[in-house]
């Protein structure tokens, strides 16, 4: 974390010359344009759909169902973190706060399921 | 009444700008710094810090009262001084108390107090928060303590289990006080968790590097964000018994098939990290006061802050240890056992470091430094018998008895309490200008040591022999009458030192004044006077090592050996005695130019709020509806409001161009010190910026 | 705790002359803070990591008590009720609103404020159909005989989905703050961050359904 105190000040410069196209870069990375937002919508929308649709199709994923929706809702999950959310272009350390508490919770809320489903 | 006295004839707007200004157009902002009502509206992280230790040891008093009572019940065996239904409001409301109302805010007050001066910065990332968390704290003490009359207190533990918890077996509106109350002080604690960790992060001062900051500011940070991530999780298990009580909901009605196991882990998910919310800070306050008194840096300080950080992690895999004896299988009581006696490891290492800093160091034993080596010994007493706990088998003969009270009052009275006085004596000339009595310290220090021993040293013996905790009475016969005495002497011997204590304090303003350095301290706090002005500092600080004021004073020389400079400079005006030894005035600054963030009545009129509401659910809705109101009200106004307000202090540079000044206000809450490294523009002061080398 | 979040994100001061965005070139909204990043967005992102425990305690309830076999339970079991047709098209809803938030601030930072108020508005409008949807579902599963206090898995369901809902009020309200904000012309262009801030808390609320419609929803008992 400590790198952050250096970079701090080159990044204060950094926003103040680029102003209002400051959109168009941040740390290095380009941010993404209202089309490329739409087209993840579109991504997200059809993985929506296919998970409706294999919940329907249940039969016939068998075993597969709960893995299948469950990749495709970390998938759908992250991509919203990631490019709604702009974690992908915005600094590591909200990445790491918010990573924190996600696994935090996930660690701990299954670890006490655990206990009570099988010892 | 402290808000119509300011008043000022309703203006008709013209539609414009001024509406902005004074949102509900009725009362001017508050701007005064002095008297009484600034109390209520101030954001100075200063002036909250000390609200914050005054209501805290406001209600250790209230909650070592309730510890007497039943100490006295506890006196002889068949007790007559409290009927069974009283003693179990007062052991729930003692640990209530002792956990929510006294410990987690006094280490709130040295946080707030604290971290901003010893990371340079002029105050919290977000002082209207700050404010608003101290008084949602308040407000949410009181009302839990409103439930003594109103037809009886919470009486079912600190760890309040289901089903228990239940209306059925309790069927007062005792814990319907306790879910709301804690609800209350968790939001008080979570947006005080927010404000520090921002601080901590953003508001360092230039130079202030992450491994710069002191170690208290280390260990509050740690324990911030174990408050972050631990109080959404009793903040669940509070909605879920609320609901359960309020609205029928079976969440622990066991009836319905609910599995009361779903409290303790939700509970113990958060109470162990808790444990350690309350011990860290303290940790942290040691590890500033030994190096103080043995005249030596910290030894370790890495090992110091990692293993902070390990505790941190750590603290959240063993919760299930204090369930060992509810019902949970044998892999996970394995695991549990496992995993509890390694967070032993980190704690040990902090041990070993302070001793390590003790080791041939130049002692003196001011009091500050006799309760944290009161802290180094006595807490390693409790880790010990917590090592013991961690043992299943074990543990299932010490559960719920006396040992296991013996085992957390060692930790919490021994570790925090102690860690917590120490600081007292030890910032106390820098918070009020003057020592507290180092003879009378001392005295208070003794009788407090031996009290603490003689109470919960025979708890240890009595719990072994199988004496239940929580419970009323115990016949004769069963060998647990002399510890049982003693205990309770003890107990009024603590209280003694307590009233000593207060006798110090009250005392202690005729004592002369310290000046701004007293113990030749390490850390920036000590940099500038007693007390600090509003503003922090006038200068403003760089900090090029850690114990940046240390490095100010002192270099080394041919042999490697301290010697103090021939000339250092204070980072504020500090008083003629301050400047004995080579100390400074700092020079050309003017600090008419330094914006600080300007005083709100918003933050308390929200908190008023909260307890409206958990009145309103108690008994009429339309108190909550005015309640949320307020809340709401509050919000709107406090958003509207500028944190700094432009029409304050311009008397001096009228040089803005009123297009301007909102964003002015804006920086300064983004930017503390900041507001004087030049980046504020026309506002900035004139104070040096070097980043890594030491002011001149 | 909603108060932790209005007041987090709370814009400070004003700004007279939003309307004339080149005036503020100047007073570029650089973050002079040790990490560069600004308070506000941290606070809010730390905010939502705590919120992530929040969120799993609850969820956690509602999967340790649907999966529990309760020997004579009375009511139907959740389960049994849900329509799933309708909460796709509810979560499909959600799930839009994530878009038209992004695109508002788009909008904003690109100064282009009608745009950004319409994308606004959409959002509030789009989460509040989501919120009309939880209503009636509620009330289709409360005829069918499933009230709040029926059996664990009700109390579970409803205190979890409640919670969530209330989250994403909570967010139109915010929403509708910022619309009115904007009109009045006080979202000038530094502020545009504040935009930012709500549109994270309003993403998260997503996410969160994200969960629960597979976790609840689809994933069968
Ligand atoms: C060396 C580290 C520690 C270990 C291994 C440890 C272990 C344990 C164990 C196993 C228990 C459960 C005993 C039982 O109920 O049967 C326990 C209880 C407790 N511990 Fe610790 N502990 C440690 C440090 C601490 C610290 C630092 C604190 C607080 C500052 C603390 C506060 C408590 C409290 C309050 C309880 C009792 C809760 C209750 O039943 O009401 N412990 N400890
Ligand atoms: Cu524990």
């Amino acid at each position: 974390m400590s790198d952050q105190t250096l970079t701090g000040e080159a990044q204060q410069e950094h926003e103040a010359q680029t102003e209002h196209e400051a959109q168009t870069e941040h740390e290095g990375r380009a941010h993404p344009s209202d089309r490329n937002y739409v087209g993840i919508a579109l991504i997200l929308a059809v993985l929506t759909a296919l998970e409706v649709v294999s919940f329907y199709v249940e039969e016939q994923l068998g075993a597969l169902l709960v893995p299948a929706l469950m990749i495709m809702m970390i998938v759908k999950f992250a991509i919203v973190v990631m490019w709604f959310m702009h974690l992908r272009f915005d600094s590591n350390l909200f990445t790491r706060v918010f990573v924190s508490g996600l696994v935090l919770a996930i660690t701990v809320y299954v670890g006490a399921l655990m206990t009570f489903r099988f010892w | 009444m402290a808000l119509t006295e300011e008043r000022t004839p309703l203006e008709l707007t013209t539609g414009e700008e001024s509406v902005v200004e004074k949102p509900l157009g009725a009362f001017t902002r508050p701007s005064s710094n002095e008297g009484w009502r600034s109390w209520l509206t101030t954001v100075d992280h200063k002036k909250i810090g000390i609200l914050y230790g005054a209501t805290a040891m406001a209600f250790f008093a209230i909650g070592g009262l309730e510890a007497l009572l039943i100490r006295a019940q506890l006196a002889q065996p068949n007790g007559q001084v409290l009927s069974p239904e009283i003693y179990n409001q007062m052991f729930t409301m003692h640990g209530t108390t002792m956990v929510f109302l006294v410990i987690m805010p006094m280490l709130a007050a040295f946080s707030n107090y604290l971290i901003p001066l010893m990371i340079g910065a002029r105050d919290v990332a977000f002082p209207r928060l700050n404010a608003f968390s101290y008084w949602v704290f308040l407000f949410g003490g009181l009302f839990l303590y409103s439930s003594f009359f109103l037809g009886g207190a919470p009486d079912n533990g600190w760890f309040n289990y289901a089903p228990n918890s239940g209306v059925a077996y309790s069927p007062g509106h005792g814990i319907d006080f306790w879910t709301l109350g804690l609800q209350i002080t968790g939001i008080a604690s979570l947006v005080g968790a927010v404000n520090l960790i921002v601080t901590c992060l953003n508001m360092r001062a230039p130079g202030m590097t992450l491994l710069r900051m002191p170690v208290f500011v280390w260990m509050a940070l740690v324990a911030q964000f174990l408050l972050l991530f631990a109080i959404p999780v009793i903040t669940v298990a509070l909605f879920l018994l609320m609901f359960d009580r309020l609205f029928g909901a079976n969440f622990f009605n066991v009836e319905a098939g609910a599995d009361p196991l779903l409290w303790q882990h939700l509970f113990w998910i958060f109470g162990h990290p808790e444990v350690y919310i309350l011990i860290l800070p303290a940790f942290g306050i040691v590890s500033e006061v030994i190096p103080a008194f043995a005249r030596k840096p910290l030894f370790g300080y890495p090992f110091m802050v990692f293993s902070g950080i390990a505790i941190g992690f750590m603290g959240w895999g063993v919760w299930a240890h204090h369930m060992f004896a509810s019902g949970v299988g044998p892999v996970s009581v394995a695991a549990f056992s496992l995993s509890t006696m390694f967070i032993a490891v980190p704690t040990g290492v902090k041990i070993f470091n302070w001793i390590g800093t003790l080791w041939r160091g130049k002692l003196t034993f001011t009091v500050a430094m006799l309760f944290a080596v009161g802290l180094v010994s006595q807490f390693t007493i409790g880790g010990l018998s917590g090592v013991m706990h961690s043992v299943a088998p074990h543990d299932t003969q010490q559960t719920d008895t006396y040992f296991v009270v013996a085992h957390f009052h060692y930790v919490l009275f021994g570790g925090s309490m102690f860690g917590i006085f120490s600081g007292v004596y030890y910032w106390w000339p820098k918070i009020f200008g003057h020592k507290l009595s180092e003879g009378i310290g001392k005295l208070h220090f003794w009788v407090m040591f031996a009290g603490f021993n003689l109470t919960f040293a025979p708890m240890h013996i009595v719990g072994l022999q199988g004496q239940p905790r929580r419970t009323a009475t115990y016949p004769e016969g069963m060998g647990w009458d002399l510890m049982n005495l003693l205990s309770t002497i003890g107990s009024f011997l603590i209280a003694l030192s307590f009233l000593i204590w207060v006798y110090n304090v009250v005392r202690s303003r005729k004592n002369p004044h310290a000046g701004a350095d007293p113990w030749d301290g390490r850390t920036l706090e000590w940099a500038t006077s007693s007390p600090p002005p509003v503003h922090n500092f006038d200068l403003e600080p760089t900090a090029g090592h850690l114990d940046e004021w240390w490095h100010q004073k002192y270099e080394e020389n041919e042999d490697g050996r301290p010697v103090r400079r021939e000339e250092f400079t204070y980072l504020s005006q500090v008083d003629e005695p301050s400047l004995s030894r080579g100390g400074r005035q700092p020079e050309g600054v003017d600090v008419s130019k330094i914006h600080l963030p300007s005083p709100s009545y918003w933050p308390i009129v929200i908190a008023l709020g909260l307890p409206l509401v958990g009145y309103g659910l108690l008994y009429t809705y339309w108190l909550a509806a005015l309640g949320g109101l307020l809340i709401i009200g509050g919000i709107v106004g406090l958003g509207l409001e500028p944190s700094v307000d432009p029409e304050a202090g311009h008397d001096e540079h009228d040089d803005h161009d009123p297009g301007h000044e909102p964003d002015d206000g804006q920086e300064a809450e983004l930017v503390a010190v900041g507001a004087g490294d030049g980046a504020a523009g026309p506002d900035g002061t004139t104070a040096a910026t070097t980043t890594d080398s030491e002011p001149t | 705790m909603s108060v932790s979040e209005q007041t987090a994100m709370a814009p400070t001061g004003s700004a007279p002359d939003a309307d004339d965005h080149i005036a503020h070139d100047a007073a570029a909204p650089a973050h002079h803070t040790s990490t560069g990043l600004s308070n506000e967005k941290l606070g809010m992102w730390l905010f939502l990591g705590s919120e992530c425990l929040l969120f799993g305690g609850l969820i956690s309830a509602f999967l340790l008590y649907r999966s529990k076999d309760v020997e004579g339970m009375t009511g139907p079991a959740v389960g049994d009720l849900y329509d799933i047709p309708f909460t796709s098209v509810s979560s499909f809803v959600l799930l839009m609103s994530s878009l038209t938030m992004v695109l508002s601030l788009s909008a904003i930072q690109r100064a282009d404020h009608r745009r950004a108020r319409t994308w606004m508005l959409t959002t509030a409008m789009l989460g509040a159909s989501f919120v009309a949807g939880q209503v009636y579902e509620f009330t289709a599963f409360v005829r069918e005989g499933l009230g709040y206090t029926t059996n664990l898995q009700s109390s579970a369901f409803y205190t979890l989905t409640g919670f969530h809902g209330v989250h994403v009020t909570i967010g139109i309200l915010m929403l509708v703050s910022l619309f009115v904000m904007s009109l009045r012309g006080r979202l000038s262009a530094e502020k545009t961050e504040t935009v930012e801030i709500v549109g994270l808390y309003w993403h998260f609320v997503d996410i969160v359904w994200i969960i629960i419609f597979t976790l609840i929803y689809l994933i069968p008992a």
